[in-house]
């Protein structure tokens, strides 16, 4: 190459592993041609707890059902909710009617919980944090009913092989349907503000786009792939617990808008309307909950001793807020611990669909584009930029990342 | 050295070392409307260079060592640690698993500790002002 002469190259940035907002470490590693992302690549492992080994090898079952309770703080009920309903098939246990809708109804909470924890999420991504506070607080209202309902405000602690470990009684009621009355009547609100504002409008539409086809190539589930138009949910397709008798139906985009983009606007549309389907499932239940005792075997060491002798094989599968989690589950006659125990958690599978997402979008788009899968998202904090033609680097913080969102918002506005 | 700005202002950095993302939302609870600290001043920056103190949760992942003590060296001085969460400080239901290199205090020295399994968005704003109280003796030279 002769002086004076430039070539073109692609940059590599490297996002994460360490940031300051929530959830997980991960890494991203972006490969940049100027501002447009040209492709990705992610490198998982930061969080690696040996969880299935602990359940392998040092607990026993019952145990292993409150560390699953651990894999994820903001899913912890559809963990243990998936492990149970694999060791009740591998054990061929009952479950009583009652327990399935409070599981049900615990399930479902926390669905809520986690999806508007998502958007405030999303909109501090995109530089608009009066609704991150707005969407924060008007989540404390569920917490406080998880509170009250559950006892404990995150991890709750509420399964049991065969059943659940805490009733919802009578005058309870009343404080649940005030809660649920509290977000019917909010939802009309919420709903201008991100489908009709104009700032999350112009950061969200056509932004991180998965196409059908590649949603159904890549195995997106949950939200992702609901938004990309395909009408996947376990409590519509396997239907498990008491959602049999629910009759629960995916939600898609286009039951809004007509059309399906597959973009994070859509991915907005799909968490919304879930809150107010889980609304619905809640109230169902509470109507439709048959009396009863609310766990079949209630002596532990007796259940410990059953869960010894069981052997055989289950799998649970969980519609998560994220998308549907499996647990693969066998048990050995004589084994204290789990023989086998595999967990797939839905990000695991939405984590194939983000180069796609990526692809050809802005730097700055990159933070609301990768959120919008709610990911482990505390990638996009920390970002050395690479220029590989001169070698140099400079690193790029999540501070930095999120001001060029930020000032991207302000641009768009102008 | 003169710090009066811990009187009105405490700048708090998250490092997540591998945690299960409870105490992380709580954390942010504490800082959005219902309990909203930032009415202290206390604020969640995005980097450890411009911290006061670290609020550190997780057991520590074999691969997040290197990356806490990097956060550590990068603080500035005088600053503090608070470990959030049960499995920061002993373990919790993580202890004996093959991948971890915790509890956080045996990689860099630790101030304040908030147990609970996530603690309540209350204890974390006690350990906050427990953090706090000790700054100011670190200024005033009454601690080392």
């Amino acid at each position: 190459m002769a002086a004076g002469e430039t070539q073109k190259t692609t940059y590599t940035i490297p996002v994460g592993p360490i940031h300051p907002a929530l959830k997980e470490p991960i890494q991203l590693m972006l490969e940049i041609e100027g501002e447009r992302v040209v492709d990705t690549d992610i490198l998982v492992g930061q969080v690696h707890r040996s969880i299935e080994w602990l359940g392998m090898n040092r607990n026993n079952p019952v145990q292993t059902l409150y560390l699953a309770e651990r894999i994820c703080g903001i899913c912890n009920i559809c963990h243990p909710f998936c492990l149970a309903i694999g060791v009740e098939q591998a054990a061929s246990m009952i479950v009583p009617e009652r327990a399935e809708y409070i599981r049900v109804i615990a399930a479902e909470m926390e669905r809520i919980h986690s999806h508007i924890l998502w958007a405030g999420v999303a909109a501090h991504e995109i530089g608009f944090d009066t609704v991150f506070y707005l969407t924060w607080r008007v989540r404390e209202e569920i917490m406080d009913l998880i509170e009250y309902v559950f006892g404990n405000r995150i991890t709750k602690a509420v399964l049991q092989f065969g059943g659940v470990r805490r009733d919802i009684t009578a005058e309870q009621l009343p404080r649940i349907r005030q809660s649920l009355d509290y977000y019917r009547s909010i939802f009309e609100h919420l709903r201008r503000i991100f489908l009709e504002d104009k700032t999350v409008r112009m950061r969200t539409r056509n932004v991180g786009v998965l196409t059908t086809e590649d949603a159904l190539k890549l195995l997106a589930v949950g939200p992702t792939g609901r938004a990309s138009g395909v009408p996947k949910d376990v409590r519509q397709d396997q239907p498990y617990s008491a959602y049999a008798d629910l009759n629960v139906k995916a939600i898609t985009p286009d039951l809004v808008t007509g059309t399906v983009v597959g973009d994070v606007y859509d991915r907005i549309i799909v968490r919304l309307l879930e809150i107010k389907q889980s609304v619905e499932i809640i109230e169902e239940c509470i109507d439709r909950m048959p009396s009863g005792p609310i766990m079949s075997e209630t002596k532990m060491p007796r259940l410990l001793r059953m869960l010894t002798d069981a052997a055989g094989e289950g799998i649970g599968r969980v519609e998560a807020p994220r998308g549907e989690d499996i647990h693969y589950v066998r048990l050995e006659a004589g084994s204290e611990t789990l023989a086998t125990w595999k967990v797939r958690a839905p990000t695991y599978v939405n984590l194939l669909a983000v180069p796609a997402i990526l692809k050809d979008m802005q730097i700055a788009d990159v933070p609301i584009a990768f959120a919008s899968i709610d990911p482990c998202q505390s990638c996009t904090n920390r970002v050395v930029v690479t220029d590989r033609a001169t070698g140099r680097r400079s690193v790029l913080g999540y501070e930095d990342l999120h001001r060029l969102s930020v000032e991207k918002t302000r641009e768009m506005l102008r | 050295m003169n710090l009066k700005a811990f009187n009105r202002a405490l700048w708090v950095y998250h490092l997540n070392t591998g945690s299960c993302n409870g105490c992380d939302i709580e954390i942010l609870a504490v800082l959005t409307p219902r309990y909203d600290v930032e009415r202290f001043g206390i604020m969640l920056v995005g980097s450890p260079r411009h911290a006061d103190v670290l609020l550190v949760t997780g057991p520590v992942a074999r691969s997040m060592e290197d990356s806490v003590r990097r956060v550590y060296a990068q603080t500035p001085d005088p600053k503090l640690v608070m470990v959030i969460g049960n499995c920061g400080i002993e373990g919790d239901v993580f202890h004996e698993a093959y991948s971890l290199v915790g509890p956080i205090d045996q990689i860099i020295p630790v101030d304040v500790y908030v147990p609970g399994c996530p603690p309540r968005p209350e204890a974390i704003i006690h350990g906050v002002v427990m953090a706090w109280a000790k700054l100011e003796r670190l200024v005033k030279k009454e601690v080392v």
